[in-house]
């Protein structure tokens, strides 16, 4: 058995919080077709779940908190209802 | 200086949160902090005292924040960062640690701010200690269950002032800057490119600088999690918040509240930022309604006039 010194210290890691997905009532969609590639919905979103290149959302993390709908200028994203769980 | 893009798609891609944060949902805390990391980058050492970005931290041993981050008690954010701040310089001069020192930066609420951490911050700005001072000021103590602060404004309900605060909020962006310290901002969390502009600004100057950044808290203020940007926008469109920054001492308005100022844009009404918050829930239901909304429209115009005068002095 390796002897490991515990310390008091937190590393960062994604999921500290846990898996906060689970959190969600809404799933914000996508419409890639409206998206204009502003990035408000980047930039906004205070989870960085939403990825700069092709805005794709991390649903592992994203608590649905709807920001990233209510800003986005083009009405690309859209929350719909979580129906049954999550995967 | 050169001036900093802010573009969008020119912003570094470091992010200091971590997703799966403990946070809650559209809380302004670790939104505020993405545009921090992005300005300051990796060579950066955290300060917190106890609030809702301590509590958002996750689970040990698991932290949500890439930079190494300190958790000091309430009321020693000034002295704390100073600490930190002059312990590096000495080990960089004794060839200890290589160069280039961390910037050292305290991110605390209105709570560790405005009240039980202010002599400490005021302290460490007459000193001009060498690191940065953001106040995320989401105006109460959100994180213990909202309870009123110096940052509360006027008759917003919080959990120890249920019918609405009697009395207005201090004016603690102006204390900082009557400090005469190197930098100065106020933010918001509506305004990411500009709150950017001013981190990145604060980043080359050595000293004591302070950012405050305008933090809406859904759950404190009564909305729904997707409102806090448009709640925070708002807030600048009606002038309840100003947007400046002071270097060296001269104060310079930021451009959406220099409209309002200038008397080139007319401010929102101020009935659209109150009537989506429940805090003032009894305030716009209340008999005495126009009338002290009215005077609130009136304090916010005098204060901005005060701002603009100060800006051409």
């Amino acid at each position: 058995m390796t002897k490991e010194v515990l310390q008091p210290l937190a590393r960062p890691v994604a999921g500290a919080g846990g898996s906060t997905g689970t959190w969600r009532s809404q799933r914000p969609l996508l419409n890639k077709d409206k998206c204009t590639g502003c990035l408000l919905c980047w930039i906004y979103c205070p989870e960085a779940v939403i990825t700069r290149e092709d805005r794709s959302i991390d649903y592992e993390y994203c608590k649905g908190c709807g920001l990233c709908a209510r800003e986005c200028p083009a009405g690309a994203i859209t929350m719909i209802r979580e129906e049954s769980g999550h995967e | 200086m050169n001036s900093i893009s802010a573009k969008l798609t020119d912003l570094p891609d470091y992010e200091l949160i971590q997703k799966g944060t403990g946070a809650c949902a559209g809380c302004p805390s670790p939104m505020g902090l993405r545009i921090v990391g992005k300005a300051l980058g990796t060579n950066a050492i955290m300060v917190m005292t106890p609030s809702c970005a301590v509590a958002s931290i996750g689970m040990m041993p698991k932290s949500c924040y890439d930079v190494p981050t300190l958790n000091v008690c309430f009321a020693s954010a000034g002295a704390s960062a100073a600490g930190i701040s002059g312990a590096l310089d000495v080990q960089i001069a004794k060839g200890l640690i290589p160069g280039p020192k961390p910037v050292v930066f305290n991110w605390v609420g209105d709570g560790g701010t405005y009240d039980i951490g202010f002599q400490g911050i005021s302290a460490a700005a007459e000193r001009n200690d060498d690191f940065i001072h953001f106040c995320y000021n989401n105006e109460a103590y959100s994180n213990t269950g909202v309870q009123r602060s110096g940052a509360t404004p006027l008759h917003a309900a919080t959990t120890t002032t249920p019918s609405g605060k009697n009395e207005g909020k201090k004016n603690m962006p102006l204390l900082m800057l009557d400090h005469a310290p190197a930098y100065v901002a106020t933010a918001s969390i509506a305004y990411p490119q500009d709150f950017y502009k001013k981190v990145a600004k604060a980043k080359e100057i050595k000293g004591f600088r302070y950012i405050e950044l305008h933090a809406p808290c859904g759950p404190g203020w009564k909305f729904p999690a997707s409102e806090t940007v448009e709640i925070g926008r708002l807030a600048v469109k009606t002038g309840a918040w100003a947007l400046w920054e002071a270097e060296e001492g001269r104060l310079t308005i930021s451009r959406p509240t220099l409209q309002l100022a200038e008397g080139k844009t007319k401010p929102s009404p101020l009935a659209d930022y109150l009537k989506v918050q429940g805090r003032f829930a009894a305030l716009m239901k209340g008999a005495g309604k126009e009338q002290a909304i009215a005077a609130m429209a009136q304090s916010i115009e005098k204060e901005l006039a005060e701002l603009l005068a100060r800006s051409k002095r």
